[in-house]
């Protein structure tokens, strides 16, 4: 599904220039669940945000689904976006001024879906996170988890092949946390590949596969059998 | 991209933001309405000047016979200079193509009799062609003619305010007054637009009043107008030839500044005119300055209405919204809000100007306030096209931004 060769990246930090992916190589099957680690610093962001396409790589090769990715102009990574990738973010970004359906349904209104079949769509999707009689709700009007939840609903509303997810936890509590990761993990057991971005090694374990970066390499990539959300909640 | 579903997502996010929506559209309502309302005024300013100046007729010399004060020919210095009717005739013989009409004046006061009533009022013997050049309306009766003129008859038209003082109301055509002991007869009431002291004249033929004067033939003022096609420099032309022909008729020197004055209301109609357009130049400079502060505004608000949505342009770039469609979306908005908003401006300026009409008129010489509805069109217009410029580099900037750049800022 994700294919990534030699992938390096440098920020410019006024004149001296910060290298902050020093060749990644690294490929992701389809329905795998992913914990990328590291701590801060490690350039675990920028890997998530450049396979996201929402920041481009100096130089390596990215193929998603077979389509290389590269030569990116704003218009065609938005389109590949749309089409591809589905993305939750620790700070939510749900827009402050749309109902929890609305938000939802965002995406679908980017892929030109007709309005009905986006609210059908975007409560399904809502339901399916358990927040269907949240549907009129404005995310000021919810809590944490409700909003990653819904945020969560947004990213599969489109139905991407990959769903990335930076520090999805990072922003609530264990309870809650547990409460999102056990929704990732159902939506990975429907078969949908998934990306976590995290630096909590509780929240890695419950993925199939751990990948830790250390100064902008990946230093140990291995499989780990994985522990379900559910088995903590009593 | 102008699909009903477009609509719907910029009429959601109009209506979702209200304080912005109001912010913007505040501004564009308030710019075009203090145009049009100050545009408005000047037009009611000017009015009001033209008002003023324009009462009397605007093509009419008014010649004076003076006192000279130069010897001259063999004539001595301090000689009095009269008009006859003779110089009425000669002048109407030898200017005929660039007249109208001519008709002499003699002023004189004296007190007005009616029954018990009486007053003093300023009498005029004139002409019939009087009634143009002072824009005499009859209101009541005929003005004098000239069967009147050559018969020498004692028909007087008198003011409103003449009538209204010395009748009280009752019918004054037909009945007799007494002025300086001679009886006229009343053949018309007239109204005058140039204040209260012109109704408080009476007309009477220059004949009679020649006649009663000893049967003399003297003629105190002639007022003549030029035909208005001939223009002002044609007008000028003309004084300069009449004032040479009656400074040799009359054996005054060319250079003596007293012997005749003629007074030419085309030079001070020029004078009048261009004081109006400095007056609408004032005006106009005036509504550009708010015009162009409308434009900052506007721009200013854009600014900080695509600052404040710079995360959500990344939120929806994120999930696939494209530069364009991004791009397309705000201006879109904002059109959308310049343009009710400015129309609404226009209208409630256009009202307000309705409103005003003449309620300004005694206080602040302000006369039937307008504004041409194709200027102010235009001014809204440009208001929405620069709102709209104001509101589009912002928005391409933001659209550029990445996704990542505009999402960071938490």
């Amino acid at each position: 599904m994700i294919e990534i060769k030699n992938l390096h990246k440098s920020y410019k930090m006024g004149s001296n220039s910060l290298h902050v992916l020093k060749g990644i190589n690294f490929s992701v099957e389809e329905g795998e669940l992913v914990a990328i680690m590291g701590s801060s610093g490690s350039g675990k962001s920028t890997l998530l945000n450049i396979l996201g396409m929402l920041d481009e790589a100096d130089s390596g090769e990215y193929t998603l689904d077979g389509v290389p990715i590269k030569n990116l102009n704003e218009t065609k990574a938005a389109n590949y976006r749309n089409k591809f990738l589905g993305f939750v973010f620790q700070s939510f970004n749900l827009i402050n001024y749309k109902t929890a359906m609305e938000n939802v349904a965002l995406p679908l209104y980017y892929q030109r879906v007709a309005r009905k079949e986006r609210e059908k769509k975007a409560l399904m999707y809502l339901e399916r996170v358990g927040l269907k009689e949240w549907a009129t709700h404005l995310p000021s009007e919810l809590s944490g988890g409700q909003k990653q939840r819904v945020a969560i609903a947004r990213a599969m509303a489109a139905e991407p092949k990959v769903l990335l997810a930076d520090e999805p936890t990072g922003a609530l509590d264990s309870k809650t946390s547990l409460e999102v990761m056990e929704l990732i993990q159902k939506i990975n057991d429907d078969g949908n590949t998934i990306l976590i971005v995290t630096h909590e090694a509780d929240i890695a374990q419950m993925c199939k596969r751990i990948v830790h970066l250390k100064d902008g390499v990946i230093v140990e990539d291995k499989k780990v059998k994985q522990v379900r959300a559910s088995s903590y909640v009593q | 991209m102008f699909s009903r579903d477009t609509w719907k997502e910029i009429f959601e996010t109009i209506q979702k933001n209200k304080l912005r929506t109001f912010l913007t559209g505040f501004t564009v309502a308030l710019g075009i309405f203090i145009f049009v309302a100050l545009f408005g005024m000047g037009n009611g300013l000017n009015n009001t000047f033209a008002k003023f100046f324009g009462q009397d007729a605007t093509n009419v010399f008014y010649l004076f016979p003076g006192q000279t004060t130069l010897p001259y020919k063999g004539y001595k210095a301090n000689r009095r200079i009269e008009f006859e009717n003779e110089d009425l005739a000669d002048i109407e013989k030898n200017f005929a193509m660039f007249m109208e009409y001519i008709t002499p004046r003699i002023r004189r006061s004296g007190l007005v009799k009616y029954h018990e009533e009486s007053n003093n009022y300023t009498t005029y013997g004139v002409g019939p062609a009087h009634q143009f050049s002072e824009k005499t309306m009859i209101m009541q009766g005929r003005y004098l003619n000239e069967t009147d003129i050559k018969e020498k008859t004692k028909y007087a038209v008198i003011g409103r305010l003449v009538a209204k003082d010395l009748f009280k109301g009752a019918e004054p055509i037909g009945e007799f007054i007494d002025i300086s002991g001679s009886v006229f007869k009343v053949i018309g009431v007239f109204q005058d637009d140039g204040g209260d002291n012109e109704e408080r004249i009476i007309y009477i033929p220059y004949t009679t009043r020649q006649l009663i004067e000893k049967n003399t033939d003297k003629i105190d003022q002639i007022v003549l107008a030029f035909k208005p096609q001939i223009g002002y420099a044609g007008a000028m032309a003309f004084e300069r030839s009449l004032d040479k022909y009656i400074r040799s008729k009359k054996i005054i020197s060319p250079k003596d500044p007293n012997g005749l004055f003629i007074r030419n209301i085309a030079d001070q109609l020029k004078q009048n005119q261009q004081f109006a357009g400095v007056l609408q130049l004032i005006i106009s400079g005036i509504a550009f300055v708010v015009i162009i502060s409308g434009i900052i505004g506007i721009s200013n608000i854009m600014l900080f209405v695509v600052k404040e949505r710079t995360k959500e342009i990344g939120i929806r770039k994120a999930l696939g919204a494209t530069p364009r469609i991004v791009t397309t979306t705000i201006l879109m908005e904002s059109i959308f809000i310049t343009t009710i908003f400015g129309i609404f401006g226009m209208l409630l300026g256009i009202g307000l100007l309705k409103y005003l009409g003449n309620k300004l008129a005694e206080d602040y010489f302000i006369t039937s306030p307008f504004i041409n509805t194709g200027t102010a069109i235009f001014a809204t217009i440009l208001l929405i096209i620069c709102g709209t410029i104001a509101g589009y580099v912002p928005a391409r900037r933001a659209a550029r931004i990445k996704p990542i750049v505009a999402l960071r800022d938490e």
